[in-house]
């Protein structure tokens, strides 16, 4: 039996569905088997990240409308062995499925894969419970900025409240020089607000930029130092101690490395 | 050089992190505790209402807000009064 791992922020725009596909696909590379839950109905945006948007013919509201098996509906991703993607509807709204029928579709998907992350709508509305519903664990994603601290803030008091206890914070985006300029909150600041554990830092970087336009996720890409956060975030989801890296980009000695292809 | 200057002037005022975090402070007191501005609103009006048994008070000039520091959470009312009222002999006699 899987892990079933929902990825959440409440708001809208900070990474979730970079942070699940990255995750995802980072895991399968390590040779995991992994399904990627699509769960804001919709509104799918999973398919595209992956590069996947061609390959869709059932969705995840035909498999609980029992139009479909599982296995009909599951994705091969192309680039990566062992991962799998459920695409959300594109046509239907969220309330074309129930939470229960979600918790019965990832202990379904669970019996066949050993994670799977489900990727969570922006709000706290139906789409969020829908999400939750079949969670053992919760990763919330945010930016460090008031109003997806907020978000976060609010949302894993409503995680709590569902009783997905020990949620684990991933900030997204986050700017070293603007820290270091006292513009930007620090970890320790969001962390002290939040007060849940950290479970990885991802610096900004337009290489995720890059990596969406083509399809593919930074996670893959060995010199991109956003995909080496996620890259330990993956050894964290396994449960390795792995340190926070280097976030200083800007010192002479890292650009120097960069040069000379030490990343 | 140009970043150096700007960081040793911004130490004087305060930095923008930090406002950041005061503000993000106050909305999380006030998410957390689930109170909205109509519960602050009913506030105040039943407050002027007990107060103005005892005492004029500028109902312009009242504030009422909630603020943390150091994970306590304080409310803060700041009252201006304009006069005490003389109160009849029975009711003090009852204080």
């Amino acid at each position: 039996m899987g892990e079933v791992i929902v990825v959440t922020s409440g708001k809208g725009g900070v990474g979730k569905t970079t942070t699940t596909a990255n995750l995802g696909v980072g895991l399968a590379a390590l040779g995991h088997k992994v399904a990627l839950i699509d769960a804001d109905i919709g509104l799918r945006n999973l398919d595209v990240l992956l590069g996947l948007e061609n390959r869709i013919v059932y969705d995840l509201t035909d498999v609980t409308g029992g139009r479909c098996r599982l296995k009909q509906a599951l994705i091969k991703d192309k680039h990566c062995e062992g991962l799998h993607l459920l695409p959300a509807s594109q046509t239907k709204d969220k309330t074309a499925v129930s939470p229960e029928e979600m918790k019965k579709l990832c202990q379904d998907v669970a019996q066949e894969f050993e994670y799977v992350i489900v990727d969570c709508p922006a709000g706290i509305e139906q789409g969020f419970r829908n999400a939750i519903a079949g969670a053992d664990k919760a990763i919330v994603v945010t930016t460090p900025e008031v109003a997806a601290v907020r978000d976060a803030d609010r949302i894993i008091g409503l995680l709590e409240a569902a009783e997905l206890r020990n949620p684990k914070l991933v900030i997204n985006r986050f700017r070293y020089k603007m820290v270091q300029q006292k513009d930007m909150m620090s970890i320790e600041d969001i962390i002290d607000i939040l007060a849940v554990d950290l479970l990885g830092v991802v610096p900004e970087d337009e290489q995720v930029v890059v990596s969406t336009n083509k399809g593919e996720s930074v996670v893959q890409d060995e010199r991109s130092r956003s995909g080496q956060a996620f890259r330990n975030i993956v050894q964290r989801i396994k449960g390795e101690a792995v340190p926070l890296m280097n976030l200083n980009q800007n010192g002479m000695l890292s650009k120097l490395r960069r040069i000379i292809g030490l990343k | 050089m140009l970043e150096f200057l700007t960081r040793l002037f911004s130490r004087e005022s305060s930095s923008s992190k930090d406002i950041a975090k005061e503000r993000l402070r106050l909305v999380l007191v006030h998410d957390r505790a689930g109170v909205s501005p109509q519960l602050l609103q009913a506030l105040k009006s039943e407050l002027i209402k007990v107060i103005s048994n005892y005492m004029e008070i500028d109902e312009s000039g009242l504030e009422v807000n909630l603020e943390s520091n150091d994970n306590q959470v304080a409310l803060i009312a700041n009252i201006p009064i304009k006069q005490m009222k003389r109160l009849p002999e029975n009711v003090v006699s009852t204080l």
